[in-house]
């Protein structure tokens, strides 16, 4: 196993290895895959553009943007993320085991992002295919503009959830606080609840059912531009 | 015996011109505001109101074709490993596939390509055509990260982070239905067909010091080997300079009102932002109060057509400039050759505008495929690149009358302003005088 102390060593370092394990597994070179970060107290941008499966723990908090961008890595963060946890990811996996802050998941594309405490505001916003599963809270203008993939909250939502909303599916257990423009409550068909039963058990969250929560998603009147809805913007 | 009032000559209001009337009977009946493509048609100050001095007594002239004048540009050299090292001070701008058809973008690489400078992809990420045809690629990064990814952001030889756009700063990109084909919206994960609105504000940051950290964060990804470009429309051009600097850009890309558009609310372009001739000296201000001139570099764009343009704006304290609409003209859009389509839909070559409805007889700003490929990206290519060259002769031919021999050693003391507007925004002398309006007495 790989350890990194970022107290020892500087975060370009860090990010520099991660990257030659990727490469140097694409041409069927001998890796290391495993990885641990020590003391990254805040710091920004820890393990971004992972591209390969490399399992990392950060050991303590992290700051803006952990696991940016990451592909096939999985990515275990003890403790609470900054903004933008897990932004523009492809594929793989982070878990948050705390808090994460505003932007978490940010137009990511692929994977699943967990996390195991609240999520604050614009959490999934702009995303385009990302599953993010959050087990307290999320704040105002989750789901911004979200393009696709899915946005789990075992707990409760802000003001404005789904704002602007494209084709994501927004699952929720607890109150919405109110909904976005063309952002509306929907039935829960059967392929809705196998679904969410997959990402609850990909998030490995295994005490609440899929029935207990409400989908919600786009009303679609707002995709092509008619001027007597224009107080819906 | 009747008497009967002379008639007068029908007087049409200068206020309710022509346009003006028809914008309104427009507006009343569709209950929609105007969207249309290019930038800004208002006549306002411009470099055109500046005119070199040339040499003199005091000044020596270089030989025309005996004595060389520099044309080469590096771009990044702050921080990136991998700088640009451009051949001519002049790249083309970002301008997206998706508002241009693949044979247009395959165009605009293949000129650059062919001149030593870099192209710019746009809002929908970068074309496997795009990254083939251009040895320098700059991708932009937008608030709408349509296209985004890591595997391009490495393909890159630049990242541009879009802040903002000359045509409309403060807006974000609009792309309405019709154009978006299934390719389009594949790329940009949307539904076919639908009006697509681009986000006017960064997804995962706020404000210059979150940018600072968001700017770590792509040269940690690309393991600090690509320049960061920073775009800014023509809004605040000192502090949005200064900003962009303590942000920790290489390069500051400064886009002026006169900047065009593939689609955006015509109150917009012509309403929002300052003009480019205004913008430049804040900027450079800036850099030299900051120490950075030279060192971050200046693009200057809006409105730039030909080789006296560039060699004002180098003049004036900028390392190079981007051009957009220009480039389209040069490969083939508006051109009269087409005048019967044109006017099949209700324009006329040299005004037609409406990009956003993807029926551009040229080819160029459209998705239809018939229409597409009507554009020849290899000829389109070189004309491309023959127009590069002819801009890049005509500065020259400028930096060599006025005694220098690289064009990045022009200065403001090489040039006059037309009018009084123009000698404050450039901060250069009336023409005829020694006045500088603002900073010294008539």
């Amino acid at each position: 196993m790989g350890c990194f102390d970022l107290q020892q060593n500087t975060l370009r370092d860090l990010n520099a290895a991660l990257h030659r394990q990727g490469d140097l597994l694409r041409v069927g070179g001998k890796a290391d895959t495993q990885w641990e970060v020590l003391n990254p107290r805040g710091s920004h941008a820890v393990a971004v553009g992972v591209d390969g499966p490399l399992q990392i723990t950060v050991c303590g908090s992290v700051g803006y943007y952990c696991g940016g961008m990451n592909q096939s890595g999985e990515i275990r963060i003890e403790g609470s993320a900054g903004p933008g946890v897990g932004e523009n990811m492809m594929s793989g996996s982070i878990r948050v085991t705390g808090d994460a802050s505003q932007y978490a998941g940010a137009t990511g594309r692929g994977g699943l992002l967990v996390i195991e405490g609240n999520a604050s505001s614009r959490c999934g916003i702009s995303s385009k295919g990302i599953d993010i599963v959050v087990r307290g809270n999320v704040g105002h203008m989750s789901a911004f503009m979200a393009q696709s993939g899915n946005l789990v909250v075992l707990g409760d939502a802000g003001d404005a959830l789904g704002d602007s909303i494209y084709e994501a599916r927004l699952f929720v257990r607890g109150q919405v606080k109110s909904l976005g423009a063309d952002c509306i409550k929907k039935e829960m068909r059967d392929e809705h609840l196998r679904l969410l039963g997959d990402l609850l058990k990909a998030a490995e969250v295994t005490d609440v059912r899929p029935e207990e929560f409400t989908r919600y998603g786009s009303a679609r009147e707002l995709y092509h531009f008619d001027v007597d809805r224009a107080d819906a913007y | 015996m009747s008497y009967t009032n002379p008639t007068t000559t029908p007087r049409k209001s200068s206020k309710f011109d022509d346009y003006t009337l028809s914008e309104i009977r427009r507006a009343a009946e569709t209950g929609l505001y105007d969207i249309r493509g290019a930038g800004a048609k208002r006549k306002v100050p411009s470099l055109d109101d500046l005119l070199f001095l040339g040499a003199s007594m005091s000044r020596y002239p270089l030989e025309g074709y005996r004595e060389k004048c520099g044309t080469g540009v590096v771009l990044g050299d702050r921080f990136a490993k991998k700088p640009l090292e451009l051949k001519i001070p002049i790249t083309i701008a970002g301008m997206s596939f998706g508002s241009l058809s693949g044979n247009a973008k395959e165009a605009l690489g293949r000129g650059a390509t062919l001149t030593g400078t870099s192209t710019t992809t746009g809002d929908g990420g970068m074309t496997p055509e795009e990254r083939g045809h251009s040895q320098l690629l700059v991708y932009q990064y937008l608030p709408s990260r349509y296209g985004m990814n890591p595997d391009d952001l490495r393909k890159a030889d630049a990242i541009e982070i879009v802040v903002g756009q000359g045509a409309k700063p403060g807006g974000g990109g609009m792309l309405l239905g019709q154009k978006i084909s299934s390719r389009v919206a594949e790329m940009r994960n949307l539904p076919e067909g639908i009006d697509q609105r681009s986000a006017c504000r960064h997804p995962d940051w706020t404000g210059p010091d979150d940018l600072a950290i968001k700017i770590v964060e792509l040269r940690e990804i690309t393991d600090w080997q690509k320049p960061i470009y920073i775009k800014v429309g023509g809004a605040r051009p000192y502090y949005d300079t200064a900003l962009a600097v303590k942000a920790g850009a290489d390069v500051v890309v400064l886009d002026g009102m006169e900047g065009g558009t593939a689609a955006t609310q015509e109150v917009f372009i012509e309403h929002v932002g300052q003009p480019t001739l205004a913008c430049i000296r804040p900027a450079v201000d800036a850099l030299q109060e900051l120490g950075m001139h030279r060192k971050v570099q200046l693009v200057l764009s809006g409105g730039i057509r030909n080789g006296a343009d560039v060699a004002k704006a180098l003049a004036l304290g900028a390392d190079a400039v981007s051009i957009g609409s220009a480039a389209l003209v040069a490969i083939g859009d508006n051109d009269p050759k087409w005048e019967a389509e044109y006017n099949a839909i209700g324009s006329t070559a040299g005004a037609y505008d409406d990009w956003h409805e993807g029926n551009d007889p040229a080819g160029i700003s459209t998705q239809d495929p018939e229409r597409a490929a009507r554009l020849d990206p290899v000829a389109a290519g070189r004309r491309l690149a023959n127009y590069l060259k002819v801009m890049t002769l005509e500065a020259q031919t400028i930096a060599r009358a006025c005694g220098k021999s690289h064009v990045h050693n022009l200065e403001p003391e090489d040039l006059v302003a037309l009018s009084v507007e123009a000698a404050a925004m450039a901060r250069v002398p009336l023409a005829g005088t020694d006045w500088i309006p603002g900073r010294s007495q008539a």
